[in-house]
């Protein structure tokens, strides 16, 4: 990361509670703009809280978060998504009684359906033109992970927060997945993810930061953490292993 | 559907029809048929049916309102009674007030007073809520035994200051002049009254099913009761979105008490709790948060209760509650289950 441009999102210190737990100690990350971070680390790490603290799901008790430079520690949610911060949850967050078109055209807040856009969504992701008007309780898991990818695709945005994308897919779905954000990376999106499976890290990450004990133990750029397998069996530990 | 169908779309004629859950909703023709015979007379089983769609109509205005509100913010309003009570006393006092209108032979003039009250009543609810939401369950998000102690006391004060202003006596209230008596065809009698309660109770119905799956307002309820969390991820403020869901919800319960004063021709300030453990039984049967199943649990227990009250007078006293464990032994979590995250 080229320290002298202003990152996109930087936290500073972060803590966060949750009811009387102390899940974040004190979080140093900086996410430069265009291109993916990976945000890696055993599962506890608090990659999820991290999250879920930037879309202010969960607030900071202390340290501040800033997105181009403005401190947005105390919005509330819906304040943080209009900023064009999409998120997608690891539990997907899909309305599961609403139909996979209006699933979607709930997400596009600023206006109608792009057909276009929509067209460029439906290349990477065909069945969701297939189950177009069907409920989207009734896709399958693979599909659904698709769909909440969708919704943070319909409209442009600036920052994309996926947590845990790959899990529980099938590689040929990963696969999907590994192209449509490579799509979003093309199109100036900035994109941090979460995740597990360090072999679909390693194909997608521009720059890798990995969390620990509430913290981030290390930042850098993904290649010098592929090319240096002691740095990865030292900070990934069994995690690495047990999801190649 | 395999994971390969999100690679390859699959053909149209593969994709499997959307089951939709007709069980529940064939209850309500069931009941009505198993009834007749138990009822033994054509003409008395067609009159206690329509007494009971009127009855679970009514209760379903009441009702649809709490259950979103406890879908949508999980909050456990135990004081929504208290709108039924304010919109049938505001209801009878217009009516009264209108007293020319109700007196005259005029079915339009009639219909306008009634009209008349039920607007009245539904706006004088409606703001009541917008700042019993503000007082009373705001500060109290989030902590359920606290929401039962401060709504139910809530409720408690409110149906002092209605004793306090409309007095402690019964109001007899008069339906309008061409509403009185019945409709007869053949051997059946049916009251006018409940037959204009049918309608209305409908209408709305008809007009809130639209609104829930046609407008992006509706969607935006519909998705908020599933996964509040995100939808104000999408950039929605669900909060302005509770707000007027519990102040359309309070407007519908005063309407609903309006009808309901004129349904029993007598409004008492107790006529709100009275109401209150229909609601619940009702809201609990339909499953929390789900409209459709609200107006089907409703109608189930409009009808039952009438049915019942003719049958065996004496299991009437218990008749809901019994409708209610048998639904839930069947379906623990309601007819229509909300899938939430």
């Amino acid at each position: 990361m080229n320290s002298s441009v202003q990152p996109l999102l930087a936290l500073d210190g972060v803590h966060t509670h949750i009811g009387p737990y102390h899940i974040l100690h004190g979080v140093d990350l900086a996410v430069a703009k265009g291109g993916i971070t990976m945000l890696l680390g055993r599962n506890g790490a608090g990659k999820t809280t991290t999250l879920r603290t930037v879309m202010g799901l969960w607030h900071a008790s202390a340290g501040t978060i800033r997105f181009d430079g403005n401190d947005i520690s105390e919005f509330a949610t819906p304040d943080v998504a209009r900023l064009d911060i999409a998120y997608v949850p690891e539990n997907m967050g899909i309305f599961s009684d609403l139909t996979v078109r209006e699933n979607l055209f709930l997400a596009a807040r600023k206006g109608p359906l792009d057909a276009a856009r929509l067209d460029w969504i439906f290349g990477f992701m065909p069945a969701l033109k297939t189950f177009w008007l069907q409920r989207a309780g009734l896709l399958s898991g693979g599909q659904k992970q698709m769909l909440s990818i969708a919704r943070a695709m319909v409209e442009p945005r600036r920052l994309l927060l996926v947590d845990e994308p790959s899990k529980g897919l099938a590689p040929a779905i990963i696969q999907n997945l590994i192209v449509a954000f490579g799509a979003l990376r093309d199109e100036g999106v900035t994109i941090l993810l979460v995740e597990q499976n360090f072999n679909f890290a390693s194909k997608l990450g521009d720059t890798v930061a990995v969390m620990d004990n509430g913290r981030v133990v290390h930042a850098g750029t993904m290649a010098a953490l592929v090319a240096d397998p002691e740095l990865q069996a030292r900070l990934l530990g069994l995690s690495l292993d047990s999801h190649q | 559907m395999s994971m390969s169908a999100a690679i390859a779309p699959a053909k149209v004629e593969d994709l499997p029809a959307a089951p939709r859950d007709w069980l529940p909703i064939l209850l309500v023709p069931i009941l009505i048929l198993l009834a007749l015979p138990l009822v033994g007379s054509f003409p008395t089983w067609a009159t206690l049916t329509i007494a009971g769609l009127a009855m679970g109509l009514i209760i379903f205005l009441v009702a649809s309102g709490l259950t979103l509100v406890f879908g949508l913010m999980d909050v456990m309003n135990f004081g929504h009674g208290i709108f039924v009570a304010l919109g049938a006393f505001v209801g009878v006092t217009t009516i009264s007030m209108l007293g020319g209108w109700t007196a005259s032979s005029s079915f339009a003039l009639n219909l306008a007073a009634i009209g008349c009250a039920g607007l009245a009543a539904a706006v004088v609810a409606g703001t009541v809520g917008i700042a019993f939401e503000r007082v009373m369950v705001r500060p109290v998000y989030g902590l359920h035994l606290k929401q039962i102690l401060v709504t139910m006391g809530g409720m408690i004060v409110a149906e002092q200051v209605i004793l306090a202003l409309w007095g402690p006596e019964a109001r007899p209230m008069m339906r309008p002049a061409s509403l009185q008596g019945s409709f007869i065809f053949g051997d059946v009698a049916i009251e006018k009254f409940r037959l204009l309660a049918v309608c209305l109770g409908l209408a709305i119905f008809a007009a809130m099913f639209l609104l829930l799956n046609r407008t992006k307002l509706g969607l935006l309820i519909r998705a908020g009761v599933q996964d509040r969390e995100m939808v104000e991820a999408l950039g929605y403020r669900v909060r302005f979105l509770f707000i007027g869901v519990f102040a359309a919800g309070s407007a519908l319960a005063g309407l609903g008490g309006t009808m309901f004063g004129l349904y029993q021709e007598l409004v008492t300030t107790a006529i709100g709790a009275q109401m209150m453990v229909l609601i619940f039984i009702v809201i609990i049967i339909g499953g929390l948060g789900s409209v459709g199943g609200c107006f089907v649990g409703a109608l189930l227990v409009g009808l039952a209760s009438n049915y019942i009250g003719f049958v065996a007078p004496k299991v009437n006293l218990f008749s809901s509650i019994l409708l209610m464990v048998l639904i839930l032994l069947w379906r623990p979590q309601g007819l229509f289950p909300v899938a939430k995250r």
